[in-house]
């Protein structure tokens, strides 16, 4: 039977199992939203801004691991996506962005409306396509997804040319595709994981690093086996918490710059690093020169380029981490090791170093410390919410604070740390997840990079909850030039920060104010009720506070800078400079 | 260590921006690069020359690997290979020097294309270290532009590991 482009465009998504479309319609992509006007299978949720139509849709993949489908016009509604599409690759998050384009008779000509969104996103996304012929749509959606949603997953931007979606043709499913230069490693080399067993055999001092390929690959379950059966402690990545529980008695929490005092020092005197889809970000290993200096270094990646980029490694195993640790699991298993006796000294220093530096906080009881906040949504909410945050010090309590015991429950701009993050994607995970607590933790700063959002929410009556740790300041940089700037505050004092309660009503939410320390609690209750609107809760903290312990930047982990001694970090940063 | 490079691609539009953009966002230079299609139409062939440590071409090879549009990647480093790169030189040798010119051009094979009152074009074709060579041995006699057409490479047959 004869389509139109638009016709065939939606008919794939339908194949490919959408159910909901982020976007934002504009001159060009209008043929595709009339046909979304009466249709019953997919809905459009429409944001109030194109970036948070893509953080929305990529909230919704990471709760559920599904792909996030956007939907924008051409030009600025194509650019508008960019910071989106950016966060979602650094993070190797699935979407399918569709935008519209000019006329391809149009394109190059700077005609209205017009951007060449297939060569500003050609770093930043996957793979994208220009589509310049109504019969290649159906091929190149079908391998849009493929993209997508396999190997290190990641987004993929299709452009739509209008005159494409108004051609006609017949349609036709591709059931098969085939790309000749895409054939993703799903397995790993056994000779290699055999050595790795032999390795872990063999150590004394071993830790696993987890990251966020243990959560894309759905791997938990195997990190949790091979940690618990050879008795190795797991340290996370920021991306990699929730794949192991936060609360297990071999969890070390997270590393690197705000990581534990004993993650960090585990790695640092550990001889063995088992790196689980992580790519040894800058702000996991510090000083790379210095990075866990005794270790032989294991990594899992399914991305060769992942190896060996930021630090030298051993044993490079190319392969999907859930296969290679299963792989793995079952060499281990036939090994039938003394785990327990062998590993007992190196458990038992740990536990030491637990005791020695434990996280913590002075708590006041006149003044709320952000950190009192998060632990207490920890507690009322018993860990099971899903947990999104904005980027800077409310990102790292979070991290530090709310114990993850389950993957895909903690959503956060990791990689390229997007302020304005934290609120859409908490939409998109409350769409997907409408049971679920969904709260964004977010400063003052964050929220207002994406406050129009509020709309959204309201308008489709999602319950989403935004924690405001309202310090009046942009915090962690404050933090930077409290500690390495001589205090000299330049433009960081926001000033005039909105009547957040009142903004929440001017929106039809439900806005709250915690002042005091007694208050905190009664609020949370209170946004736990509400299950028919968004609620904003304004917590004014104490602006002083800062996230410790910190490593500065080009400092070795274990140069780390404590509460206790924050009035002179001078004898630290020597090291830096 | 000077690499050259062979990037077998689909042949579609975007894809040398794509291998260029891949080189300019990590801040690595091309040195040359030549394209053309294969004995399959929908192919086509890349020979990259660039410059970089082990980690650096380490980088390179797989990043050219993870795009899409990239079908095979081969670096010649360690493979026995024949490599060979085309110029054309216009040379305005004085009148006395043009008969010493036109001798040193048939010692390296050159042949003359074109040939003006006061200029002559040669085109030479030759590795790396030729091509060099002749330049250098050329630049006495007064030259007035030239053209390379970037390295290309091909595996002897019977590719042994050095």
């Amino acid at each position: 039977m004869k389509k139109s482009g638009a016709e065939i465009l939606i008919e794939c998504l339908k194949r490919e199992g959408v159910k909901y479309i982020f976007g934002y319609p504009g001159g060009v992509i209008l043929n595709i939203f009339d046909i979304l006007y009466d249709d019953k299978d997919i809905k459009v949720i429409l944001t109030r801004h194109e970036q948070g139509a893509v953080h929305a849709a990529d909230g919704y993949a990471r709760a559920t691991g599904k792909v996030g489908v956007v939907l924008v016009t051409s030009g600025p509604g194509a650019t508008n996506t960019v910071t989106g599409i950016a966060t979602a690759s650094m993070d190797s998050i699935p979407l399918v962005v569709f935008s519209g384009q000019v006329p391809t008779m149009l394109i190059g000509n700077d005609a209205f409306q017009e951007a060449d969104i297939v060569g500003i996103t050609r770093p930043c996304t996957k793979h994208n396509y220009l589509v310049k012929d109504v019969r290649d749509l159906a091929r190149i959606v079908r391998e849009a997804f493929h993209i997508a949603s396999t190997g290190r997953p990641g987004p993929v931007l299709v452009d739509l040319p209008k005159d494409v979606t108004t051609g006609v043709t017949e349609f036709e499913w591709p059931e098969e595709i085939h790309i000749r230069g895409y054939n993703p490693t799903y397995h790993g080399n056994k000779w290699m994981i055999r050595q790795a067993a032999e390795m872990i055999v063999k150590a004394k001092k071993p830790v696993i690093m987890a990251g966020g390929g243990v959560i894309h690959s759905g791997a938990s379950k195997e990190v949790r086996e091979l940690a618990e059966m050879t008795k190795i402690p797991v340290t996370m990545t920021l991306m990699g918490l929730g794949g192991f529980p936060g609360t297990h008695r071999l969890s070390l929490g997270m590393l690197g710059m705000h990581g534990t005092y004993y993650a960090n020092t585990a790695v640092q005197n550990s001889d063995l690093i088992i790196g689980i889809g992580v790519r040894f970000d800058d702000r996991v290993t510090g000083r790379t020169a210095d990075f866990a200096p005794h270790a032989k270094i294991i990594q899992i990646d399914i991305d060769p380029s992942s190896i060996r980029k930021n630090v030298r490694v051993d044993l490079p195993i190319v392969g999907d981490v859930k296969n290679v640790l299963r792989e793995m699991i079952k060499i281990l298993k036939e090994k039938k090791g003394q785990w327990a006796a062998v590993r007992n000294a190196w458990l038992k220093q740990i536990e030491k170093w637990k005791k020695e530096r434990p996280l913590t906080y002075k708590y006041d009881d006149k003044i709320i410390k952000p950190e009192f906040v998060i632990e207490k949504i920890y507690e009322l909410t018993k860990g099971n919410a899903i947990i999104t945050t904005e980027v800077g010090q409310n990102q790292m309590w979070t991290a530090q604070y709310y114990k993850f015991d389950q993957p895909r429950k903690l959503l956060t701009s990791g990689g390229l740390g997007t302020m304005g993050y934290g609120f859409p994607a908490a939409i998109g995970a409350q769409i997907a997840c409408p049971d679920a607590v969904v709260i964004d933790i977010a400063g003052d700063g964050s929220i207002q990079m994406n406050i129009q959002e509020l709309a959204t929410a309201v308008v489709n009556k999602l319950p989403v909850k935004v924690a405001i740790l309202n310090n009046r300041y942009l915090g962690m940089v404050r933090q930077w030039q409290e500690l390495f700037f001589r205090e000299r505050y330049s433009y960081v004092h926001l000033d005039v920060v909105p009547d957040f309660v009142k903004l929440a009503e001017a929106y039809g939410a439900v806005g709250m104010r915690a002042t005091r320390p007694d208050e905190v609690e009664p609020v949370i209750k209170e946004a736990l009720k509400i299950k028919d609107r968004p609620v904003l809760m304004d917590f004014i903290v104490d602006w002083k506070e800062k996230v410790f312990p910190m490593v500065p930047a080009g400092a070795s982990i274990d140069e780390m800078i404590f509460e206790e001694e924050e009035e002179k970090p001078e004898k630290k940063l020597k090291a830096v400079k | 260590m000077r690499h050259t490079i062979s990037v077998l691609v689909e042949n579609r539009f975007g894809v040398l921006a794509r291998v260029a953009g891949l080189f300019s966002g990590r801040g690595f230079n091309i040195e040359s690069l030549s394209v053309g299609e294969t004995i399959d139409p929908s192919v086509s062939l890349m020979t990259i020359v660039t410059t970089g440590d082990d980690q650096i071409i380490e980088q390179i090879t797989k990043q050219l690997n993870k795009l899409i549009d990239v079908i095979k990647v081969v670096d010649f480093m360690d493979i026995d290979h024949v490599e060979r790169e085309m110029v054309l030189i216009k040379v305005a040798p004085k009148k006395n020097d043009k008969l010493e010119f036109l001798k040193l051009a048939e010692i390296f094979r050159g042949r003359i294309v074109d040939s003006g009152p006061t200029t002559f074009t040669v085109e030479v074709t030759g590795d790396e270290k030729k091509i060099a060579a002749f330049i250098e041995l050329v630049k006495p006699f007064g030259i007035k532009e030239f053209v390379r057409t970037g390295k290309v490479a091909i595996a002897r047959e019977g590719i042994k590991k050095k």
